[in-house]
């Protein structure tokens, strides 16, 4: 039993040499729509670099990269984004790819969403018919798109009933809540694709313009950490900027559907 | 219904055909949770013995701490251990934080409580017991507390499995601080905290009976090995 022990205490203390590693935030939506799984075996291939994956909202992804716990981070969140590098975390904010959200609801579509004109007409109609809405709640992108799609609608907070539940849980997590609740959520299309347990619940509304969904890549800086490795995070950049990642991510298909577009320069 | 027999069917199939992947995580959760185990006892059990056999000042005070501290939410342990492991915190330079390390620490944080106090009480008792007979044989302090580790390693193997028990099925605390990376610190509950906000029920159901299994295992294994509940034995 102590021998079994023993070796267990060895084989875990053990420190295995990583010639490569860097540590990456990346939001929930990233990894819940499954592109992650096509980029890092391709990233291990062709650069020889582990990319690990810290699957977080967009706010935590930038606390961390504020802390320097973590070498980049890929976010949605232009605004956070913005402010991460004016106060110096980052060196610049490098744009990678688009999908856009869309409003998932239940398929008898109670509020009549379906045939409105913009986001803003069918977030109103959510709000007149009362009926259930779940938000994400954490300071993620999409949460923060979700509240910014709000005050522009001029929806206040006030407005906002006991229809209204904020779960403060990830994408997926979310996406349960609603599905249990026949709510309507707001959503990237790559999630929303992906996401297994669809029961009730359809794409009600997409389209518009002001749902499009920019992601981009921010490298720690490391005049303000200097053990991040930032010669790594230049190179990943260099290749998810790269024609190589521009194929592997316009032909990443779920159900036919193109999920997320190249669009870095 | 449907998704508890998909669940059970799938934890059959990737137990049978061994899983990579599954293989991968159960070995990681075995591992974290037995070197959590092992720091643990070290120091819970002599703990909980010199609670037993010296009277000092507070120790009373230490007693009930510890017994509170035995609901320590692990999500508050986990953050608490993340700010000190990251690198804007005191430990940041160790370089600790998402490591299969960090989640040890925070593990034996969560369970030497546990263990102390359940330790503690079946050492009390044996304590009762042998007193007199101890301090006739004019025995030292360590002589002491070595006969009442012996002789009560029953009860502290009790006390071990459920130190065990609290630590392989917790979430919280190493999902803030292992950070749930696949091929890294990816463990059974948090692959099965992935799998349910995918919305994947059929796996995360299967790993969760896959999670089960591995306990149980662990508990008759150390029952076999301690040779307890056999005939002629009470």
């Amino acid at each position: 039993m102590i021998r079994i022990l023993l070796m267990l205490i060895t084989v875990t203390f053990a420190t295995y040499s990583n010639a490569d590693m860097m540590r990456m935030a990346v939001t929930t939506s990233f990894n819940n729509s499954g592109l992650s799984e096509k980029l890092l075996p391709a990233i291990q291939a062709d650069l020889g670099l582990e990319v690990q994956l810290l699957i977080v909202g967009t706010g935590q992804a930038i606390r961390l990269g504020e802390a320097g716990d973590v070498d980049a981070i890929l976010v949605h969140s232009q605004k956070a984004e913005e402010a991460f590098v004016a106060a110096g975390y980052g060196t610049h904010r490098r744009e990678i790819m688009y999908n856009d959200f869309v409003i998932i609801g239940p398929t008898d579509d109670p509020a009549k969403i379906r045939d409105a004109k913009s986001a803003a007409e069918a977030l109103r109609a959510i709000v007149t018919s009362q009926s259930l809405f779940v938000s994400r709640g954490d300071d993620s992108g999409t949460h923060k798109k979700e509240l910014s799609l709000w005050s522009s609608t001029g929806i206040k907070d006030e407005d906002l009933g006991p229809w209204y539940r904020a779960v403060g849980a990830g994408m997926g997590a979310s996406l349960n809540t609603a599905a249990g609740m026949g709510a309507y959520i707001l959503s990237d299309r790559a999630s929303w694709l992906n996401f297994k347990n669809k029961t009730g619940l359809g794409i009600q509304f997409s389209g518009d313009p002001v749902l499009f969904n920019q992601y981009a890549y921010l490298s720690v800086n490391p005049q303000r950490h200097a053990h991040v490795k930032h010669d790594l995070a230049v190179k990943l950049e260099t290749w998810l900027t790269s024609l190589r990642a521009a194929e592997i991510i316009n032909t990443y298909t779920i159900d036919d559907q193109t999920l997320f577009t190249f669009n870095a320069e | 219904m449907n998704d508890l027999w998909n669940g059970i069917q799938q934890a059959i199939w990737l137990t049978l055909t061994l899983d990579a992947d599954l293989v991968e995580i159960s070995l990681r959760s075995l591992r974290v949770t037995l070197s959590a185990l092992f720091v643990s006892c070290l120091i819970a059990l002599p703990l909980a013995a010199i609670l037993a056999v010296r009277r000092f000042k507070y120790r009373r005070l230490i007693i009930s701490t510890l017994n509170a501290l035995m609901g320590l939410p692990p999500v508050v342990v986990g953050l608490i251990v993340y700010i000190l492991l990251s690198r804007s915190g005191p430990f940041g330079v160790l370089g600790l934080l998402f490591t299969t390390h960090a989640m040890v620490i925070a593990q034996v944080i969560i369970i030497t409580p546990l263990i102390t106090s359940i330790a503690h009480q079946s050492l009390r008792e044996l304590w009762s017991e042998y007193h007199d007979l101890l301090i006739s044989m004019n025995t030292s302090k360590w002589q002491r507390i070595k006969t009442l580790l012996w002789d009560g390693r029953r009860a502290l193997m009790t006390a071990s499995l459920a130190g065990f028990g609290r630590a392989i099925g917790e979430v919280g605390a190493i999902m803030i601080v292992g950070g749930n990376i696949d091929h890294a610190t990816r463990v059974l509950t948090t692959a099965i905290s992935l799998e349910t906000s995918k919305g994947d029920f059929a796996l995360a159901l299967a790993l969760g009976f896959v999670l089960i299994t591995l306990a149980l295992a662990v508990n008759f294994t150390t029952h076999w090995l301690g040779r307890t509940e056999r005939e002629g034995r009470w």
